[in-house]
């Protein structure tokens, strides 16, 4: 296909959309990213390619390319079957946690990453993301949270906020009868382990989110307990806004719910 | 009477749009019709087809093998058809040399059953210079006969980029007669009421762009003709 | 129940929709469900409707969730259903299994897609073995295979009706192009054309106190010994086939002197009577027969069907799940039996015609 190999083309020249959306020309595409597979398939926009830009940036500056798996959910995560120059497994919705963390019980040796949506961790993988971080499995979850079910087009998930319109809440989210939205790295911090980690990042701060990338798989590579990141992300074609309307979503609305920063570290009392 | 009509072409080129008026038209006509959107797996290639049948009698199975009238919007669109021609196929194809709008068949091929492709994609549908389709091509089977109207081209001089889908739509009528402008106009009315009222001038536009796709088959059947 | 349109009215719909507007039909009071294409939209229409005509939808962090708190529902005496598919089709089989057990009567939709795993979001009949045998039981439930949108309507207004009359769980099985494809359907009320809505009714929460005004409710699904379950799952199976009669449906057509019966169950059937049609133009003599209802399956009338004929063609979009049904159902009568299997994929009307033509070409020359 021709436009999987021309590695120079960017998702703004081809769209005209001309904000902050991810730039990959040639010379700044991270080593770990496959050249192959770029340009990338989310749409433009889409803060999954940030995520996955610092978490390639982050295996870089800790060189754990040879040792590190990717797994990834059922939901737009799955489009990074290919992403890296890194062994990949996608796994069924809301399973990737368990394989992850069945693989490191195997082969200690090697650095799992377990990449979900907020759909897959914190509705049909709940269970596992919980139990995983009681067991202070030595894995490394990140999980994008984007407000919606994104793939299937885009109805409620645990984090949607309260008044937002979904597919399946047309006339907004109403927290008497669908509950408040999920706080994961509050829930992690709440019940993970001595040495675990758990931060809230977000795409509109990338140096913080490689901060925080680097923390997580630095955690699982110390033997120090179980690292949850979750990450603020952006959803334009399901939110159904402009790029301007997205990036406000993202900086404003999202983060007056979801507080961006660390809730545990692996060095407090427990 | 029974038509079978594939309409493919990217993402954004508004395919699917053709394939929903034509069947909601056959159906206010009082025809049998079925219209089926096909993207995914079988559409490696990202490229979107509409499948719709119109007939006076109940139809079988939503999707066929083999088209009476095949739409290429395309070039990429040519290649992924090329098993539903048959001799008797008639095959409309865009002749101007303009490049479709090209994503990628994953990011498509799995949300657009759901999710519309970003506003971005379906502005730019025929706006850049291009290669476009090959008239040869498309020519390439023989016994099949073949309409070639520069669409894109016209609805970017002459009237609106992105009603380039709905002047391919006139030019189906005029191959097809199978349902009249009259249904197309009333099943357009009725699928983009709340459009049309809110700007009525998309109205005009809509059905400028139907009549023009009309007249402009009329002109090549008058012409060349093949 | 309201009415949900003033008289019959013909709409050029999605599959989909059509099935969020049965279910209003239907009387189900409210929805359990979790997100998954190919059925995605009688969500997401079900949640603009529900509120209008005061039914009840509740979003479940998974698809185990949503079929148990389906079971919930039911026990609370309400019409209540879920609808998925693929993988989602997988969870819900245990929620289903313990219909099963419990004789609970839910209903589910379930809109097939591309197997196995993931696979594709968009069409395929491999979960007809999940949807008849799925879990760890008997299959005892009932299974309404469609084939056109009126069907979804007529059958999921049916599939609720016969949940509560035989407690039974029951499911209606599309597939991804029945849900996602547009032709016409008359919506009418139930009672406009003399159907019924059976009535439901409470497991728990009677009136009166337990144990005082009346004998407390007490639902299991566990035993004690291989006996016991022995004879339950045998006393189950007896009720089951006495049942049959009742519940079974087919269609069929051309059977009389035909040289070949073509099989097919659901949205493929479109194509084999089509097949059948035009191949009966050409003076070819065929026949088609179809399975309405998978589980129970019709049995008797496939063995009277294929009685006198040299050979069968089984048509299905999986490879063999029918085909084994079949085979099961004939077993012992000197049919030939060949198959045409496309899993995760359509069959069209010429091509399934070409098949037939190939095959009675091909043993006309053996002859
Ligand atoms: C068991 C199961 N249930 C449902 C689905 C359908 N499904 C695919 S992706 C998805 C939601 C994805 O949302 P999220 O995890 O938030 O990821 P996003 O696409 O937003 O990045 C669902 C429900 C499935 N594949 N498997
Ligand atoms: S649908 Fe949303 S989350 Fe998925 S690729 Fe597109 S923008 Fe990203
Ligand atoms: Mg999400």
């Amino acid at each position: 296909m021709e436009n999987k190999t021309s590695g120079s083309a960017t998702s703004e020249s081809k769209t005209g959309f001309t904000t902050r959306t991810v730039v990959t020309p040639n010379e700044a595409m991270p080593k770990v990213w496959r050249r192959e597979t770029k340009p990338h398939r989310f749409c433009p926009g889409c803060g999954h390619p940030i995520i996955l830009k610092a978490l390639a940036q982050a295996v870089e500056e800790l060189d754990i390319q040879g040792r590190t798996v990717f797994g990834c959910d059922i939901g737009c995560s799955l489009l990074a079957w290919d992403f890296f120059n890194l062994d990949s497994i996608q796994t069924h919705h809301g399973r990737t946690t368990p394989v992850i963390a069945g693989l490191k019980r195997a082969r200690p040796d090697l650095i799992g990453v377990a990449y979900m949506g907020d759909g897959g961790g914190y509705a049909i993988g709940s269970q596992h993301l919980l139990n995983a971080a009681m067991r202070n499995d030595r894995v490394t979850v990140i999980l994008c949270n984007n407000t919606v079910y994104a793939m299937t087009g885009g109805q409620m998930a645990p984090t949607t906020l309260p008044t937002q319109k979904t597919e399946t809440t047309p006339y907004g989210r109403d927290p008497a009868m669908t509950g408040e939205p999920t706080l994961g790295p509050e829930l992690m911090a709440a019940i993970g382990r001595k040495g675990a980690y758990a931060a809230r990042g977000t795409v509109a701060n990338y140096r913080q989110l490689v901060k925080f990338t680097k923390k997580a798989l630095e955690n699982q590579l110390a033997d120090r307990g179980f690292s949850f990141l979750e990450v603020l992300s952006t959803c334009p074609t399901n939110w159904r806004t402009t790029p301007r309307q997205t990036w406000d979503f993202v900086e404003d609305d999202m983060t007056r719910v979801y507080k961006v920063g660390e809730f545990l570290k692996p060095e407090d009392e427990k | 009477m029974h038509t079978k009509i594939a309409v493919a072409g990217e993402g954004g080129q508004g395919v699917q749009s053709i394939g929903e008026i034509l069947a909601e038209a056959a159906n206010r006509s009082g025809l049998e019709t079925t219209y089926m959107p096909n993207f995914g797996v079988e559409q490696r290639g990202g490229v979107s087809i509409a499948f719709v049948q119109i007939s006076d009698r109940p139809i079988g199975s939503p999707k066929f093998k083999r088209a009476d009238v095949l739409v290429v919007l395309s070039p990429r669109s040519v290649e992924r058809t090329r098993g539903y021609v048959t001799p008797g196929t008639t095959v409309i194809y865009d002749s101007s040399s303009i490049e479709a709008p090209k994503i990628d068949d994953m990011t498509i091929g799995i949300q657009s059953w759901e999710t519309l492709a970003p506003e971005g994609f379906a502005d730019m549908a025929g706006n850049r210079p291009g290669k476009g389709i090959k008239g040869e091509e498309v020519r390439r089977d023989s016994n099949v006969r073949t309409v070639g109207i520069p669409a894109a081209r016209i609805a970017k001089e002459e009237l609106q980029p992105r009603v380039f889908n709905i002047l391919i739509l006139g030019a189906i009528l005029a191959i097809t007669k199978v349902v009249t402008v009259e249904a197309a106009r009333e099943a357009m009315e009725h699928m983009f009421r709340e459009k049309f009222a809110q700007r009525p001038e998309l109205r005009d536009d809509n059905f400028a762009a139907l009549e023009r796709g009309l007249s402009l088959v009329e002109t090549e059947q008058a012409g060349a003709g093949r | 129940m309201a009415r949900i349109v003033d008289d019959d009215q013909r709409m050029f719909m999605t599959g989909n929709e059509v099935l969020a507007w049965a279910a209003l039909a239907a009387g189900a009071e409210i929805m359990y469900g979790y997100p998954i294409t190919p059925q995605n939209e009688i969500m997401h229409y079900w949640t603009r409707l529900a509120p209008r005509f005061e039914r009840g939808f509740l979003q479940t962090e998974d698809e185990l969730s949503a079929g148990f708190t389906t079971l919930g529902g039911v026990m609370a005496g309400k019409r209540a259903f879920s609808a998925t598919s693929g993988p989602g089709d997988i969870l819900m089989q245990e929620p289903i299994c313990m219909a099963e057990m419990m004789r609970i009567p839910a209903v589910w939709i379930i809109q097939q897609r591309g197997a196995p795993s993931t696979a594709t979001v968009i069409y395929g009949q491999q979960e007809t073995r999940l949807a008849c045998f799925g879990g760890n039981g008997e299959g005892h439930r009932v299974v309404y295979s469609t084939s056109s949108h009126q069907e979804l309507f007529d059958y999921l207004i049916k599939a609720f009706n016969t949940a509560w009359s035989y407690r039974f769980p029951t499911i209606l099985l599309g597939d991804g192009y029945q849900g996602k494809m547009r032709e016409a359907v008359t919506l009418y009320n139930p009672e406009d054309h003399g159907v019924k809505l059976v009535p439901t009714e409470p497991f728990v929460g009677r009136p009166g106190v337990p144990g005082v005004d009346r004998a407390p409710a007490h639902y299991r699904n566990t035993f004690n010994i291989e006996e016991e379950i022995y004879e339950i799952v045998h006393a189950r199976e007896e009720e089951f086939e006495a049942l049959t009669p009742q519940i079974v449906e087919f269609e069929s057509g051309y059977l009389d002197e035909a040289e070949m019966i073509l099989i097919g169950h659901g949205i493929v059937s479109r194509a084999i009577k089509e097949a059948v049609k035009l191949l009966q133009n050409k003076g070819v003599k065929v026949g088609y027969f179809r399975p309405v209802t998978l589980r129970p399956f019709p049995v008797e009338e496939l063995r009277k069907a294929v009685e006198k004929v040299p050979a069968v063609m089984v048509f299905e979009s999986a490879l063999g799940q029918l085909l084994s049904m079949v085979k099961e159902a004939v077993g012992g009568l000197p049919v030939k039996i060949e198959a045409f299997l496309r899993p995760g994929v359509g069959i069209c009307t010429d091509e399934a015609a070409e098949q037939v033509q190939e095959y009675l070409r091909k043993s006309s020359m053996v002859h």
